[in-house]
């Protein structure tokens, strides 16, 4: 190479010098001498040529090697290091993290690489204190954020925060959560982030138009002087009916900077109108039928020439067509209490923590003090607690009143699919009527007098109430009866998803109008850095895809919630060999998705980016080949970790992606999962990028050139 | 015997007072209990009449009397619907199908015998 040949030369160096010195000093001496004098000099020096000449050049020889060896060592020494130290100072100033330029050839240039290290540590101190001063300043704004993004996260609604252009720029658990059942993604393997992720475009999920008229329609309020949210209903391509409400984010006088979208997923309420509105349409017409029926044949009866069987006729169709009514009434009538359990929105809460709380409420509104009985501690219940507190108060308040100075408890016990809530007195007798009046009333409490009856609460629950009286032990008691809640959790994000939120804000001022790739910044681009573990090196003889896991990097930022991972069935055998490597066994690929299933998803995911890959012409010819049965091109911009590496350190023997990641500060988990590859691919890309800006490469386009004329994409195509 | 009418209705306890009734006026009457049915008696016996009921197994009512008007030779049987449906979407359907008259259950059977000897005049 370059080197070793420089360092050849260097070495015949000396020994060519003293040759010419040589021969230049004979010429010389023979051309001072007169022309008379020169034949004496020839005759006397050249039978010496013969004898003695050997001699000389045995003694050059002997003078050449010495100085090829001297060179050698100097070079070694003092010169070849210099371009290494020149290599890693250039990293280091790249990248403060990068590891220390090693002490390489002579004392001096140790010390030179000493002084560097120097200078690097203490720029590192001075970044850490930078970092140290900015960390506390935007800690404060960071738990705003959190703030913020707690509140999202217990949103019962699903949050998203676009730009103008629809990007998103902040999403809740719940969004993902919603989205990840209209994702068309195979075996959730996108876990919803083919749709939802920071940067993406919404127009993903919702279409383009819709939006923009919803934005129009905000707009004309907006110039109008009136605030308030656009709201429409749209069909996802996976069936779900979503309620969207647009509302937009203003920049002080200026316009609309971005929007917020809050989605419901109303496709069962939906649903349950619908089957409302059918069962009614139903009862309306069956019972138009039995009327007739029974119409017609009471109108025959009015003949007063019937025979007795036409007579007993008749009489039995009125018969047989009122039990068909009753019956059909009994049956809508449970359906309609079935609707008004869900039509109310009750929440679920711990037995016990109802009656405590309660026993709380009437001790310091009511000023009665009541015992609480040990309730099941596994007992839920779906009430709408404010209400069902209001009522107990104000039964409370009344008791107080009415009788002086009743012993109160509660209590509560399972009863067959619902509960029995006691409320039980002793202490007196009250009359039938005011009692019956205590529930149709509208409640007071106080000086506040409530909109709602006793009677409204309970069906609110789909309930009811009733007195029960036991003389033996001069107790009396209400029972509310009321819904037990569902076993099964409620559909909110599973545990460790409802937090964080998910934003970034820096993506507001993001501007991406111009789809052309190669003139944008390397650092503006959304990327999708993906790996894929196979059964072996040839696609094009029947090795497949095993797994690909992918992850995304906006704005700079690497998205590790944002991920893909996905193990793929590759509808053939596993060979022995490559198991220890990629760790996947038979038996984890049994039942996952074909690659034609998980290749549109993946293309969905990758949608809008540029793919980046360690030595990723190896993972495309996989994706080449598939591109007729799964449908799906992927022709966007593709960049490889490898030639980007091969450019920012031309003198590396090894570019495999460990070497790199260790020049380079990364360090590696997960190696040999696609995902593992995937991440760790990400965080060298992210450190090669200010390297390549220093070399003066900042655009995609500049990037690609460059990649393309590198030594290494040069060798391999 | 007298003129002759079909009644098609797939529920019995309906289709025993119109027979009594439409056989107390006088009329030759005819059951069918489904809709194929009620076409082919139509084509068969060719009633003056038919009290149609709209909702029928096989055939709808509605179907049945689109089928009528497009059969050259029965084109002309007179045709009372009767139906269940009340909505105005159902009356402009049966309307729209060509139907004669058309009367929402329940109905009073004075009107339904005034009704059909109008039509039979």
């Amino acid at each position: 190479m370059t080197a070793g040949r420089a360092r050849l030369l260097a070495m015949l160096a000396p020994g060519a010098a003293l040759a010419v010195w040589g021969v230049a000093g004979a010429v010389l001496l023979r051309a001072t001498l007169g022309p008379d004098r020169r034949p004496a000099l020839d005759a006397a020096v050249a039978p010496l040529v013969a004898s003695h000449g050997m001699l000389v050049v045995v003694w050059w020889l002997g003078a050449a090697a010495c100085g090829a060896w001297v060179v050698a060592r100097i070079f070694d020494r003092q010169v070849a290091p210099v371009a290494r130290l020149a290599a890693a100072t250039r990293v280091l100033a790249g990248d403060a993290e990068a590891p220390e330029v090693p002490p390489l050839g002579g004392a001096g240039l140790r010390d030179l690489a000493a002084a560097v290290n120097a200078l690097a540590a203490e720029r590192r101190s001075l970044q850490d204190e930078m970092a140290g001063r900015v960390a506390e300043a935007s800690a404060r704004v960071a738990e705003q954020r959190d703030q913020l993004g707690a509140l999202m996260a217990e949103l019962q609604q699903a949050v998203l925060v676009c730009n103008r252009e629809g990007r998103i720029l902040l999403y809740n658990g719940r969004a993902k959560t919603l989205l990840r059942g209209v994702s068309r993604a195979p075996g959730g393997g996108a876990g919803g982030s083919d749709l939802v992720g920071l940067g993406r475009s919404i127009h993903g999920v919702i279409d383009r138009p819709l939006i923009d008229h919803a934005l129009e329609t905000v707009a004309r309020r907006l110039s109008r002087g009136d605030a308030g949210a656009a709201r429409f209903v749209t069909a996802t391509a996976g069936g779900t009916l979503l309620r969207v409400s647009l509302a937009p984010v203003r920049h002080g006088e200026g316009g609309m900077t971005g929007y917020v979208l809050l989605l419901d997923d109303i496709t069962r309420e939906q649903e349950a109108h619908g089957q409302r509105d059918r069962r009614l349409l139903e009862l309306t017409e069956a019972s138009r039928a039995s009327f007739a029926s029974m119409q017609a044949a009471l109108d025959m009866l009015d003949y007063p020439d019937l025979e007795p069987e036409e007579r007993e006729r008749f009489q039995a169709v009125v018969r047989d067509e009122v039990g068909a009514m009753s019956a059909r009434l009994a049956a809508a009538a449970a359906g309609a209490s079935e609707d008004l359990k869900t039509r109310w929105p009750l929440q679920e809460m711990l037995g016990a923590d109802l009656l405590l709380a309660a026993a709380r409420r009437i001790e310091a509104e009511a000023g009665q003090a009541v015992a609480v009985d040990a309730a099941d501690p596994g007992l839920w219940l779906d009430v709408d607690s404010f209400a069902l507190l209001q009522a107990l108060t104000y039964l409370a308040g009344r008791l107080g009143a009415a009788l002086d100075a009743p012993a109160l408890r509660l209590r509560l016990a399972p009863a067959g699919g619902r509960a029995h809530l006691d409320l039980v007195w002793s202490g007196g007798e009250i009359g039938v009527e005011a009692l019956a009046g205590w529930q149709t009333a509208p409640m007071t409490l106080g000086e506040t007098r409530s909109a709602l009856s006793l009677r409204d609460v309970v069906e609110r629950h789909g309930g009811e109430l009733w007195i029960e009286r036991d003389r033996a032990r001069g107790e009396a008691l209400f029972r509310f009866l009321l819904p037990v809640a569902n076993a099964e959790p409620g559909e909110g994000p599973a545990d460790g998803e409802s937090r964080p939120a998910y934003y970034d804000f820096d993506l507001f001022a993001a501007s991406s109008t111009s789809r052309d790739f190669d003139s944008r910044a390397l650092t503006e681009i959304a990327y999708t850095v993906f790996d894929s573990e196979t059964t072996g090196l040839d696609p094009a003889n029947g090795d497949e895809i095993l797994q690909i896991g992918a992850t995304r990097i906006v704005n700079g930022k690497l998205l590790r919630g944002e991920c893909f991972d996905q193990l793929v069935d590759p509808r053939r055998s596993i060979p022995e060999a490559g198991i220890p490597i990629h760790g996947i066994r038979p038996e984890m690929v049994r039942g996952k998705p074909v690659i034609t299933e998980v290749l549109p998803a993946f293309h969905a995911f990758a949608a809008d980016t540029v793919l980046v890959g360690h030595n990723v012409a190896f993972d495309l010819r996989f994706l080449k080949l598939k591109e007729a049965a799964s449908g799906v091109i992927f022709d966007q911009p593709v960049l490889d970790t490898l030639l980007l590496a091969s450019i920012v350190h031309p003198g590396e023997a090894s570019h495999g992606l460990e070497a790199i990641a260790g020049r380079l500060g990364v360090s590696i988990s997960g190696r040999h999962t696609a995902l593992g590859d995937a991440l760790a691919t990400a965080e060298v890309f992210l450190r090669l990028l200010p390297l390549l800006r220093q070399q003066g490469i900042t655009t995609l386009g500049e990037a690609r050139t460059a990649a393309e004329a590198s030594w290494y994409a040069r060798l391999r195509y | 015997m007298g003129t002759k009418v079909l009644i098609a209705d797939d529920e019995p306890n309906i289709v025993v007072s119109l027979e009594f009734m439409m056989k107390r006026e006088g009329y030759q009457v005819l059951v069918a209990r489904d809709g194929p049915a009620a076409l082919e008696a139509i084509r068969r016996e060719r009633p003056a009449l038919v009290l149609l009921d709209a909702m029928m197994p096989g055939m709808t009512g509605f179907d049945v009397c689109e089928a009528v008007r497009a059969d050259d030779g029965v084109r002309d049987t007179r045709i009372l619907m009767l139906t269940a449906k009340g909505r105005d979407t159902d009356v402009a359907r049966g309307v729209g199908a060509g139907a004669d008259a058309y009367m929402t259950k329940p109905f009073s059977t004075r009107e339904l015998v005034a009704k059909v000897r109008d039509m039979l005049a």
